[in-house]
């Protein structure tokens, strides 16, 4: 679409832009002023500088909780993506079914966080739950609190639960946008079931599957209720991830200059990944209106 | 292949040939069609087996959950629904919860509106910059505001209250709110405003008598996204209050006491968490998966 160039338009932006503000810069700025200060009460306070930001950076418990973050975040895109894809592809495209499947999927999308660490962490007990109880019976030592492969299992394959049909949804949709024609054409060419995904259904899913990755990618960088709900980020700190070790620093010891410092941090983290999402997005819109 | 009756011998026997392989290759295509639905089966059952665990656990008594492991309630209870529905706490979380998510939503898409028929249709000084920071509003984890929004929010007096969660949501549903109208707005061709414009709509007549109702499904899908992520956002909610305004997440945390945890209340306002998810998802089936893309299919 071309757009016209009309400088007005920030009028119609402006409400918007006030409420967003209030909401984002003001609380930004606070935590900015606390991670530069050190804070003794209402009228003592120290300019530190660098200081907690050096501290933190260096801090083996966070750099432990980092590191574990990432990993998490990788871990559950490889499972999610794939089977993501295989779930849309899966679905039937009309009738009672479709919708009904629909709604099906789209269930542990609408479950409140805390409430989805309730269920699994009723799921999983050794004494009252089936997948606990199923397991033990199987002859596995199953018990989340005390091992820490058992908890990390635990919560990818609760968080594939929770997040892969955000992935599928997504993909279905781009799925439903592929003209008939296209699919007639491949039988025409008898094209092969891999080759119909790999040269039309992939092609078409790759910009809706850059905002799934971007969705995912934060999502699980930010995670907190769910595995605090199931595992209390337990055994020892093994299911930790850093919202719940910012938590902790913040609400729990009170030590406001290295929390704040974190906090910059970690939200930097997240805006560079945004960032070289959102150029990707955007050149391939540039590149879509290009070709088109 | 032609419909022209065949003539020579040759001919028929060719054309039997291939009648029969393609009878051949379908009788053989029927168990492979049915390996994808029972793969989509197995997917549905591990989504639903933790939700029939809970389900099964809600209508159970305590002393019959952690007396053994039974696949279904062998005397099937309402006292944690009856309990929940009488207890004030606890229907009030729930009135609560939804108080906020429906001022949440409200204020949202009005603001969302205007801002994303701009971005949609314009170009002024800073869009692509705000936009990105828009976007990054969106992926600021609220552990990150936690402290600050509580400092702040005491301040100016509207701790614990709803509209101070209805407000601190709007951190990321309002962004949201306006990356999914945008797509929806962009299908919208351009001719039809200019038209409207020659016929001399005002622009205010124009946007609400004309482009609302034909991005009507887009804003039904919009309002679908904002209910989710403020409904299922418990970290900001629970820390902006304290009694008045309660959700029912904190409530829930009463259920684990110094003598044990109350499983059977537990599961069962889990469920009803469930309900009203399960309610907003049926009316907006048939444009969800629209939706899911953001408008960008």
């Amino acid at each position: 679409m071309n757009k016209v160039y009309d400088n007005k338009a920030w009028l119609l932006i402006l409400p918007m832009l006030a409420l967003v503000a209030f909401s984002a810069i003001i609380p930004l700025m606070t935590v900015v002023n606390y991670s530069v200060q050190d804070v003794f009460d209402a009228n003592t306070r120290f300019f530190t500088g660098t200081e907690w930001f050096v501290q933190m950076l260096n801090d083996p418990a966070l750099q432990s909780a980092l590191l574990r973050q990432f990993a998490f975040s990788l871990t559950v895109l490889c499972i999610e993506v794939p089977l993501g894809i295989g779930i849309a592809l899966l679905m039937p495209k009309k009738g009672w079914q479709a919708s009904a499947v629909l709604i099906l999927v789209t269930l542990p999308l609408l479950i409140p966080w805390n409430v989805v660490g309730s269920i699994w962490q009723i799921f999983t007990r050794g004494d009252i739950g089936l997948m606990g109880w199923g397991l033990r019976e199987l002859g596995y030592e199953y018990n989340i609190t005390r091992s820490a492969v058992d908890a990390w299992g635990t919560i990818i394959i609760m968080d594939v639960w929770h997040w892969t049909p955000l992935i599928a949804l997504l993909c279905y949709s781009g799925l439903r946008s592929i003209p008939e024609a296209y699919y007639q054409a491949a039988r025409i060419d008898r094209a092969s079931r891999w080759a119909v995904f790999r040269f039309i259904q992939l092609p078409k899913l790759t910009n809706v599957l850059v905002i799934g990755v971007l969705l995912r990618f934060m999502h699980s960088f930010m995670i907190y209720a769910e595995p605090f709900v199931l595992t209390g980020g337990g055994p020892g700190s093994s299911t930790t991830f850093l919202s719940q070790s910012l938590t902790t620093m913040a609400i729990g010891q009170q030590d406001l200059g290295p929390s704040a410092a974190f906090s910059l941090i970690y939200f930097l983290i997240i805006l560079l990944v945004s960032w070289v999402f959102y150029t990707a997005i955007m050149n391939m819109q540039k590149d879509k209106e290009g070709g088109a | 292949m032609s419909q022209s009756k065949p003539t020579t011998p040759s001919e028929v026997r060719q054309r039997a040939a291939v009648e029969d392989k393609r009878r051949r290759r379908k009788a053989r295509a029927v168990p492979g069609r049915l390996r994808p639905k029972l793969l989509l089966c197995l997917y549905l059952l591990f989504v639903l087996l933790p939700i029939y665990w809970l389900m099964n656990m809600s209508f159970q008594s305590n002393t019959e959950i952690l007396g053994g492991l039974t696949l279904w309630p062998d005397n099937f209870t309402l006292e944690h629904y009856t309990k929940i529905f009488t207890t004030e706490t606890w229907y009030m979380g729930y009135v609560n919860s939804i108080t906020y998510v429906a001022m949440n939503m409200v204020i949202s898409i009005l603001v969302a509106l205007p801002a994303a028929y701009a971005f949609s249709r314009y170009h002024f000084i800073g869009d692509k910059h705000l936009f990105f920071w828009l976007l990054t509003n969106l992926m600021a984890p609220p552990a990150v505001f936690l402290l600050p929004y509580f400092q702040l929010y005491y301040t100016v007096g509207l701790f614990d209250t709803h509209i101070a969660v209805a407000l601190a949501h709007c951190l990321f549903n309002i962004p949201l709110a306006i990356w999914i109208l945008e797509g929806f707005m962009s299908s919208v061709p351009k001719e039809i405003d200019e038209t409207a414009f020659i016929d001399g709509y005002s622009f205010p007549r124009f946007f609400v008598r004309i482009f609302i109702p034909m991005i009507r499904s887009g804003i039904g899908v919009t309002l679908f996204f904002l209910f989710m992520f403020s409904w299922v956002e418990l970290l900001l909610a629970s820390t902006l209050t304290s009694t008045n305004a309660q959700p029912i997440a904190s409530v829930m945390t009463s259920t684990s006491t110094a003598s044990g945890i109350d499983w059977g209340t537990l599961a069962a306002a889990g469920v009803l968490t469930i309900v009203p998810g399960i309610l907003v998802v049926y009316f907006v089936r048939n444009h969800i998966a629209k939706g899911f893309a953001l408008g960008r299919t």
